[in-house]
């Protein structure tokens, strides 16, 4: 990785950023159910990882020295699926068949129907034991592959993620980078008021971890970060990226009723229209 | 009387340990219990405690598997198949990941602590997931061999282990394969077929039997998953009655899986020696075995009653 995420590559974040946004609420749209607020909220993670931080190739998808991603929120599967398309993982035809009898792209995550899916997730406060299970895995091999995860802020309410937050801190898995999708909402209603997890950042610190908090929606700010995290030693990173669940629709954003309904074809055309 | 299957478990790790480079052991604060420290002892950077933690247990085992690792976890069969049952479902058997569920203390004879550890349903739940290889060794030369074969063999393994000692029933030249039982004794009359320390007590039932002038084939069921049905259909084609033992409930168990096999195959009469779908209490292990029927002579009357069912 440069030091520095260059203009040109931030453009073309930007770019692919707008076009998985487009797939995300295509293929929600098209699939009539799925969990379009907390994709749109993930995309710009989810970009910058594939596009200017991970060690991936879509023509080797099961190389024992690529890094991993852990989508440990899988209910946004269609941002992980986006995203590996426009990677070149998956053919962006498929995207439609989300959901449907016979696809490989289930409702949640499985890494046995999609090379380029490290692990399959869904039920929540899962991922981020498997994340460490993997870095541990490099470890005992010498391996310089790192592990990447994303968590979702209401997922934080699962206590297997904070057995899995000590576990990563006791045995200093340095090259563990997670983030916590913070986007305030979960299907009920905001975090605050449903059962809190605040305040996020302080918990993480205590539980021994190194903690950066960050705009997730800005790619440098994610580049630098996960940049930051690989210089730090003896501790896993957590990066607390700061969202907006619906990001760039506005007429999505901050509703919780974008949690796990999809818009009808007209709302669809609409939401695309204004996707910024 | 030989070694608890627990004890055959920690030897086994040890020697695969040497053989095996990507072999992981995980445990959760047990490791004196479940025998995981023999392996810690010697190969120590390839040992993880986790803390008293097992959902978390069996997601770092999935995770290391996914990387290539050959993860084997313990912890009591409680908190293995009951705790971290999602767990175990969800992020091993469903990516059907390379993990070893090596779980000690179960049924009954886990004894004293009483019934918050006693773990009697845990056959059922591992047996309802589809992938899942689910074996109830005998004693410590079974254990060894079923040990080193989940090493060899890439997909998830249950292994259910047991705290006390128990007879040796094979000698060295006995061969485990998943998916067959075992004859140790030939009979016409009826067949009993067992797991894990019920094994001991169904042969001596067989014994018994002999004086009342019942002839018992006695089968030694440790793979419950996969089963041998060509086995059950023999079974009861050849001695047309059947009784199943085992330390566990009655409800979803060997029991239970052999009576699958009969009613699709080959219906026969059948009764179920085990835990009749109640909870254990604090006691030895002898005593809980005495109070909840299964001894030698619960099975000597399960058959009596099958037999004559036969009429």
């Amino acid at each position: 990785m440069s030091d520095k995420l260059t203009p040109e590559k931030a453009a073309e974040l930007a770019k692919r950023a707008h076009a998985v946004r487009r797939s995300i609420l295509e293929m929600v749209t098209c699939a009539k159910s799925g969990h379009p607020g907390g994709s749109l909220s993930a995309a710009d993670i989810l970009v910058t990882l594939y596009f200017a931080v991970m060690h991936v190739d879509p023509h080797a998808p099961a190389d024992p020295e690529r890094d991993r991603f852990v989508l440990s929120k899988g209910h946004a599967a269609p941002v992980l699926y986006a995203t590996l398309a426009e990677r070149g993982f998956l053919p962006h035809d498929e995207l439609c068949t989300l959901r449907r009898i016979d696809s490989r792209l289930q409702g949640h995550p499985s890494m046995k129907h999609i090379p380029g899916i490290d692990m399959s997730t869904g039920s929540l406060g899962q991922g981020l034991s498997a994340a460490n299970g993997m870095a541990l895995a490099a470890r005992l091999d010498g391996k310089a592959w790192r592990v990447y995860a994303l968590l979702g802020d209401g997922e934080l309410e699962e206590g297997q993620i904070w057995e899995a937050a000590m576990l990563a801190a006791h045995y200093k898995l340095d090259n563990l980078t997670a983030f916590v999708d913070y986007n305030g909402l979960q299907i009920d209603g905001p975090i605050s008021d449903i059962m809190s997890p605040l305040p996020i950042a302080d918990k993480w610190r205590a539980f021994g971890w190194h903690v950066l908090e960050i705009d997730g929606h800005d790619h440098t700010a994610i580049y630098d970060a996960t940049l930051a995290a690989q210089t730090v030693q003896g501790k896993p990173t957590m990066i607390v990226a700061r969202t907006v669940k619906g990001k760039g629709v506005g007429s999505m954003e901050n509703i919780a009723d974008w949690h796990g309904k999809a818009p009808t074809s007209e709302e669809c055309a609409k939401f695309l229209a204004e996707l910024c | 009387m030989g070694k608890a299957t627990r004890d055959a478990y920690g030897e086994a790790l040890k020697e695969l340990g040497g053989r095996y480079r990507d072999i992981v052991v995980l445990d959760a604060d047990l490791s004196k219990s479940t025998k995981t420290a023999v392996f810690a002892k010697a190969y120590p950077d390839r040992f993880i405690n986790v803390g008293i933690a097992e959902q978390n247990l069996v997601g770092t085992a999935a995770g290391l598997a996914a990387a290539g690792k050959i993860p084997f976890l313990s912890t009591f069969a409680m908190f293995a198949a009951g705790r971290a049952f999602e767990q175990i479902r969800n992020s091993v058997c469903y990516p059907h990941l390379n993990v070893k569920i090596c779980a000690t203390h179960a049924g009954l004879t886990v004894g004293e602590d009483g019934a918050s550890h006693q773990a009697i349903e845990d056959i059922n739940l591992m047996r309802g997931l589809p992938g899942m290889t689910v074996l109830v060794p005998a004693d410590a030369t079974e254990t060894h061999q079923a040990v080193a074969w989940a090493a060899e063999y890439k997909g998830p393994v249950y292994l259910r282990l047991g705290r006390s000692s128990v007879p040796d029933i094979f000698g060295e030249s006995y061969r485990f394969a998943p998916g067959r039982a075992a004859l140790l004794a030939e009979g016409a009359d009826l067949t009993i077929i067992a797991c894990g320390i019920m094994v001991a007590p169904a042969r001596q039932a067989a014994d018994e039997l002999t004086q009342a002038g019942l002839s018992a084939r006695v089968l030694a069921m440790a793979s419950i998953k996969p089963i041998d049905r060509d086995a059950i259909v023999k079974a009861a084609r050849d001695t047309g009655a059947l009784v199943t033992c085992e330390e566990h409930s009655i409800i979803g168990g060997l029991g239970s899986a052999v009576a699958e096999v009969l009613a699709e195959n080959a219906p026969a009469p059948l009764e179920r020696v085990g835990v009749l779908d109640t909870f254990g209490e604090s006691g030895t292990p002898d005593a809980l075995l005495a109070k909840y029927n299964l001894t030698a002579a619960d099975i000597v009357r399960a058959a009596k009653r099958v037999v004559e069912r036969k009429r």
